[in-house]
């Protein structure tokens, strides 16, 4: 490492001349700096504009708790049922080879593509009133969209891919012959998954489990079809936001959108801190090289 | 891998291509965990979606194009497909510019600023858009700056690239920086070796590797721009035939029950939506046999 660097040292060609190095660092800088610093800035400046007070009584309103109780139950609701289809989906399409795979692992990421408006749409036209079962669900009382159902529907919708996606490719760069071992040494199907599989992808899991999180406290488009905003009863945090904005209580909106912002920094923290542990990890695995060949070489044969 | 299969086929006679699969089988759950992903898949996604499109052939054709070709819709899709084109060309210029800097360049806070960076994929878009109507609106921080020079950022298209620059700049940076960490350094050497410049050298030797990346993360901020609402909405001033943008058109339809028209238009985005998709494999293919499987 410290060879290559002298190396490096001694043939200035490839790097630039100082003056370009320093232009190119400030203009991406001044970059970050206008479209990602000023913004974060600007919305904890203006929930303070007028004093913590009037940020906290924003934050005491009956409607913006029940905005925070919906988000944590959305979220409550959907994050397991995608962790749960994420570690099937990535064991399926990892673990096994057939027919069609690689067409399934773009249906599973289709959802990102699809307009968050278009999302809250399709259940609209599924279980709306002039939907595909609505007037079965109205004969049997059962309201989905405008009420918390559709919400929790439409955020699964939109957060679906993000652990799938994680796992997939970390499973299957870590194949299959640790798990084939234990099965063969005796291990049931779930002692080999909880004891072989999981603390293999756990960063991959974590990681996947906390971006989806905050996806599905923020959603604001595919939620905003689907909830009908009524105040204290449909409205999650964003929508809590978008209402409080509209009616120009800006202090009370930003003090709001804050514990989003809250939220994203969070997870941003979180997301680097599994980084740097799964960096950790392999490094220690890759370390341990007798282990390595040996695994390895059944399936070589 | 498919070396290893044509050899151990002819040997396992007659097992009419089980064989290839046979040794992976050894692991339990397949139909299990296959199941419950289609199953999954079917409920929240695919039946949903075959709403959708079920729900537009209650439209004659004549119906349909009259509902995605008025004046007004037609405007939305010049806005976003315009706004969405200059704000993913803007995010792969400087997309690659802060790729390049944050693995070239060593200097004090680049570890947050590489977290940073991540930013809007973790801030909920409501929350962008009233923060970025805030900076630029005549009152805001830079918007009182500029308002002197005539310059309008806030309730007008401008706006709504801004939005859209805010929301893409992560995809072409976390395509780009990877490919960039794995480039060869020998590669460059040579040719600086060779007598080349080094803008030679970027143009013919770094940039022909990252171009690949470049064009995934350039084509996935144009999608997720296409589709954006959240940030959009709160900056664009949503003027009708001016700063109105398609999704904007969908909702509008629908607060006015016009079910099938808000359909029409969602099919129009949902088939770009697709065919983007598809680009966006097939970049990602590319990228793949060029930088021989280690990225993703």
């Amino acid at each position: 490492m410290s060879n290559t660097r002298t190396v490096r040292r001694a043939q200035a060609g490839t790097t630039e001349p100082t003056w370009v190095k320093w232009t190119l660092l400030t203009i991406a800088l001044i970059f970050i700096f206008l479209f990602l610093v000023l913004p974060l800035a600007a919305v904890f400046t203006e929930a303070l504009r007028k004093g913590w007070d009037a940020a906290f009584e924003a934050l005491k309103e009956p409607d913006a708790w029940s905005a925070i109780r919906l988000t944590l139950i959305t979220a409550a609701i959907a994050v397991p049922l995608n962790l749960v289809f994420g570690i099937a989906a990535a064991w399926s399409i990892a673990k096994y080879e057939f027919r069609g795979k690689a067409f399934l692992t773009t249906l599973v990421d289709l959802p990102f593509s699809v307009s968050p408006v278009v999302a809250g749409l399709i259940y609209v036209l599924m279980f709306g009133a002039q939907g595909w079962i609505g007037p079965w669900l109205q004969a049997h009382d059962i309201k989905i969209v405008f009420a918390i159902p559709g919400i929790v529907l439409a955020t699964i919708f939109v957060t679906f891919p993000f652990i799938a996606r994680e796992l997939i490719p970390l499973m299957q760069a870590q194949g299959t012959e640790e798990e084939q071992a234990a099965i063969v040494l005796g291990a049931t199907g779930w002692q080999t998954f909880w004891h072989v599989t999981l603390p293999n992808i756990k960063w991959g899991l974590v990681y996947g489990v906390i971006l989806c999180n905050a996806r599905a406290m923020g959603e604001f488009g595919a939620v905003s079809v689907v909830s009908g905003h009524i105040r204290g009863q449909t409205n999650t945090i964003p929508l809590h936001v978008e209402i409080l904005y509209n009616e120009y209580q800006s202090v009370a909106a930003f003090a709001v959108a804050s514990l989003l912002a809250l939220l994203a920094l969070v997870t941003l923290v979180i997301k680097q801190v599994v980084e740097w542990r799964f960096e950790r990890d392999q490094k220690a695995a890759a370390a341990l090289p007798p282990e390595r060949p040996m695994a390895a070489a059944p399936a070589a044969t | 891998m498919s070396a290893v299969n044509t050899v151990t086929l002819p040997l396992q006679a007659g097992a009419d291509g089980s064989a290839r699969r046979a040794p992976r089988r050894v692991l339990p759950g397949f139909k299990l965990t296959l199941g419950y992903t289609l199953f999954y898949l079917s409920v929240i996604v695919l039946i949903p979606l075959s709403a959708l499109i079920f729900k537009t052939f209650t439209l004659t054709w004549d119906q349909f194009v009259a509902a995605v070709s008025s004046p007004r819709v037609m405007a939305s899709y010049r806005l976003t497909f315009g706004a969405s084109l200059i704000a993913a060309s803007v995010n792969a210029v400087f997309g690659l510019l802060v790729a390049w800097v944050l693995v070239r360049y060593s200097f004090p806070g680049k570890k947050i600023i590489d977290a940073l960076v991540d930013l809007p994929f973790a801030l909920p878009t409501a929350v962008a858009g009233i923060s970025l109507t805030a900076l630029l609106a005549s009152n805001g921080w830079i918007g009182s700056i500029l308002e002197p020079y005539g310059i309008q950022l806030a309730f007008n298209p401008n706006g709504v690239v801004i939005a859209l620059i805010f929301i893409g700049l992560p995809f072409v940076v976390r395509t780009v920086q990877p490919v960039l960490e794995d480039a060869e350094k020998e590669l460059e050497e040579a040719a600086t070796c060779l007598g080349a410049t080094r803008l030679q050298t970027f143009w013919y030797v770094i940039f022909p590797t990252i171009a690949p990346a470049l064009l995934t993360g350039f084509a996935m901020a144009f999608a997720r721009a296409i589709g954006e609402y959240g940030s959009v909405i709160f900056i664009a001033g949503n003027m009708p035939m001016i700063s109105e943008i398609t999704p904007l058109i969908i909702i509008g339809k629908l607060e006015q029950y016009d079910y099938a028209g808000a359909t029409a238009v969602a099919v129009v985005l949902l088939i770009i939506s697709f065919a983007l998709l598809l680009v966006i494999n097939a970049l990602q293919a590319w990228q793949r046999r060029r930088s021989g499987g280690a990225s993703q």
